[in-house]
């Protein structure tokens, strides 16, 4: 009811504690190089990449080594210099296996890397957009969308105005944060680039309240000529999600199951724009970047920048784990998946590494007693895209996944997790709608 | 790498939660009617504590035998039964036989609660459903209502209380007519300021308007309560009401009279807000507090009975879900503000 009243923010959502007093203020540092480094072909939404260099291959750092295979894929790069051990199948977060390249970095491998073709602002729209395909560039902000994909708009969509994600909402992480304050000059580079690209006449660089100092940082520095507007939004969670950020900020909502392109916007996260930014005018791609190692859990918290395919086994021994350490997750603790395995690798959708004891997990919803659903609402004031959380998880209960998708909207939930961390019955509803989403898509397409 | 392994779980996300409990709601909603609680003994004496003493015990065992004999685990911990239990006892008349609320209990609970599959499944508030049954079943009994404040309330416990089940119950001393009773058969209406605070007779939890709202305020301030529910019962009400007495001013009372006389206040504070049998949305529970409040109007002014307030619950305790089917919330990127 107050968000009614209030500006720049989106209905409904949850404040869970921000977390971020530990690390915000630690400077981005280099992380050293694991004995060996686990590259996975499909680090992104889409297509695998293909691999060009096969085992016992001398690589240098920087060199691509897999290329992408068709529109809907991007290139990798080699994290480091070394040998490439095996290709094979390697654990993924998602619990399934991957084909990945596992590289062992020389003992004496130094930070430098191979440049390759530079592309300059004075290149076309679609020279850029291969360029940043080329360099490897995903959506850095978690999901990994490949970035060039979403910069060619369908045909007849124009898109007007380009919003840079600098929200960073989700709990402990504050990778983007110092993203912003260190290469600040690198993201207005990047914007540039965009613009060419996209051919957007307007840029808005979203960011939360709880870091003022980058949004002046960003006014101060912002060149005249950038048509840049910062617009800085009460601290709620998830308005990091980019329908959020354009419901907040502009006031229209992207139609369900449509595209961003539908409503002639376009959303980048602010260190998906610094990396195009920095890599496109030197020709590198993607070989490394910045994470927040964090929680409970690691005493040697900090903003790192790590090189992709570096085991999180690894990372976490760098960063002094505490001795009750119980359950650890890629991202921040509202929507993380759970690392099964130490040997899965960072990748490029990875914005955090965060640990938690005991003394956390015991508060989560696996770990509490059940009650029915007493009818509260809670849910229904959270959920941001104005579901009814309460019905849908009645009707996974008895696996009517066809009637949550066809009366319930379903496929509109993207997974937030704000249902079920307000649920004081502590049902699973997120996790209940995470698997009735794949059953439904399995029923429809059977 | 060894002491990793070891400990390592694995769940899915989210990994925090607010921590808000279904017990520990539960638990607030029984603190909040406590203030009403003790103004109900103090003002009826020995008589009330004994009827809300054995209408909570009542419910409480019933749900526990129940949940023994089906074989599932007692649910008598989540406080929601304690509530039920609680509440039921204070929509009772101070001196009803005790075999009477006890019968009511059982009913409210097995009937009401437990054969719709328990909590988070009732159509129906169980309390109200007991207090209806009893008022069906005991007509005589339910209306009959002691002063309060009367001179040794605490010295000795009415003679009607003890009654034997199935026996005539005797009075001590004559029934003294409610503030809705004189509206409806001698057309006077009490002062506002005597109802908030108590002064008149009724059943035992209802007579205390600004300790009920008090208990109100508290929930709603922790966020365990839709404010909209009793905002939209109270609006309602006033306005219908005030529309009459512009008419006829000799014949209708007026909005103040009407929310704090009877049971309007306990009603619309404690009982239709009861989650599991009020609508999931907003714009459904003013809907639905608009129903109570338009049926509780048109049953204390036209209808048989000078009060009305449970039936209009339990009406629109039974329309809830059919206001779930017709008012849902407009899912993001549909309607109106898409694109």
């Amino acid at each position: 009811m107050l968000d009614l009243f209030r500006k720049d923010t989106f209905r409904h959502g949850v404040h869970p504690p921000e977390m971020k007093d530990d690390t915000a203020e630690m400077a981005i540092r280099q992380f050293p190089f694991a004995p060996v480094l686990i590259v996975p072909l499909s680090q992104h939404l889409g297509k695998p990449a293909k691999a060009v260099v096969r085992e016992g291959q001398e690589v240098v750092r920087g060199q691509t080594i897999a290329v992408p295979d068709g529109f809907m894929s991007v290139a990798m790069h080699a994290p480091a210099s070394g040998l490439v051990r095996r290709i094979t199948l390697a654990p993924g977060i998602m619990g399934t296996k991957v084909e990945s390249i596992y590289i062992e970095p020389y003992p004496a491998s130094t930070q430098d890397i191979d440049d390759g073709e530079p592309c300059g602002l004075d290149a076309t729209p679609d020279e850029i957009i291969t360029a940043i395909q080329n360099a490897g560039i995903v959506g850095l902000g978690g999901a990994a969308f490949p970035t060039h994909v979403k910069l060619k708009p369908p045909e007849g969509k124009h898109l007007d105005t380009l919003f840079i994600n600098g929200v960073e909402c989700e709990p402990y992480l504050t990778t983007d944060y110092r993203v912003m304050l260190e290469q600040t000059e690198d993201v207005f580079a990047g914007i540039r680039y965009l613009l060419r690209a996209t051919g957007a006449s307007e840029v808005i660089i979203a960011i939360e309240a709880n870091k003022q100092d980058a949004a002046e940082r960003f006014r101060t520095t912002c060149p005249d000529d950038l048509p840049v507007s910062v617009r800085v939004s009460p601290v709620k969670y998830p308005q990091g999600a980019e329908k959020m950020i354009f419901s907040a900020l502009i006031d229209r909502e992207v139609p369900s199951g449509g595209l961003p392109a539908d409503i002639g916007v376009i959303c980048c996260n602010v260190a998906t724009t610094a990396e195009i930014g920095r890599l496109l005018p030197r020709g590198r791609g993607i070989q490394e970047r910045v994470i927040t190692i964090g929680g409970p859990g690691v005493r040697k918290k900090g903003n790192y920048r790590i090189p992709i395919g570096t085991p999180v086994g690894f990372a976490l021994e760098q960063c002094d784990p505490v001795d009750d350490i119980s359950r650890v997750f890629m991202g921040g603790p509202m929507m993380g998946p759970t690392v099964s395995n130490l040997d899965i690798p960072i990748t490029k959708g990875t914005s955090g590494i965060t640990a938690f004891t005991t003394a956390e997990t015991g508060g989560s919803t696996g770990h509490k007693k059940v009650y029915p659903c007493i009818g509260c609402a809670r849910c229904v004031e959270a959920c941001p895209v104005f579901l009814n959380p309460s019905q849908l998880g009645i009707l996974a209960k008895n696996e009517e996944y066809e009637q949550m998708a066809e009366s319930w909207h379903l496929m509109d939930c993207f997974e937030c997790g704000a249902c079920t961390y307000v649920c004081p019955s502590h049902i699973p509803l997120v996790q209940y709608f995470r698997m009735a989403k794949k059953m439904a898509r399995k029923l429809s397409a059977a | 790498m060894g002491k990793l392994v070891k400990h390592l779980e694995i769940g899915s996300s989210p990994h925090v939660s607010d921590g808000a409990s279904t017990d520990v709601i539960m638990r607030n909603v029984f603190f909040a009617l406590l203030p009403v609680t003790v103004f109900a003994v103090y003002a009826f004496g020995t008589g009330a504590a004994l009827v809300i003493i054995v209408a909570t015990a009542s419910c409480v065992l019933t749900e526990h035998w129940l949940c023994r004999w089906t074989g599932k685990p007692s649910t008598v911990g989540d406080w929601s039964i304690a509530i039920t239990g609680l509440l039921y006892g204070l929509t009772l008349p101070p001196d009803l036989p005790l075999w009477m609320v006890f019968v009511g209990g059982v009913f409210g609970v097995a009937i009401g609660k437990f054969m719709f599959g328990g909590l988070g499944m009732n159509a129906f508030n169980p309390a109200l459903v007991g207090r209806a049954f009893l008022q069906a079943a005991f007509p005589q009994a339910m209306t009959h209502w002691s002063a309060p404040f009367a001179e040794g309330r605490f010295e000795h416990i009415p003679s009607s209380v003890l009654a034997m089940p199935f026996w005539e119950p005797t009075y001590d001393a004559v029934t003294s007519a409610t503030p809705l009773a004189l509206m409806k058969f001698e057309a006077e209406f009490a002062g506002g300021r005597e109802l908030m605070a108590g002064l008149t007779s009724g059943s035992v939890g209802e007579t205390c308007g600004a300790l009920i709202l008090l208990g109100g305020i508290y929930l709603v301030a922790r966020n365990m309560m839709n404010w909209r529910i009793p905002a939209s019962i109270f609006a309602t009400v006033a306005a219908v009401t005030w529309a009459f007495q512009l008419y006829d001013p000799a014949t209708y009372p007026g909005p103040v009279f009407m929310l704090f006389s009877g049971g309007l206040m306990l009603g619309a504070v404690f009982m239709a807000t009861d989650m599991v049998a009020s609508p999931i949305t907003n714009a459904g529970c003013w809907l639905y507090g608009v129903l109570i409040g338009v049926l509780v109007v048109a049953i204390r002014f036209w209808g048989g009975m000078p009060e009305g307030v449970m039936y209009a619950i339990l009406l629109a305790n039974a329309v809830s879900p059919h206001i779930d089917n017709l008012i849902q919330p407009r899912v993001f990127g549909t309607g109106r503000r898409a694109g």
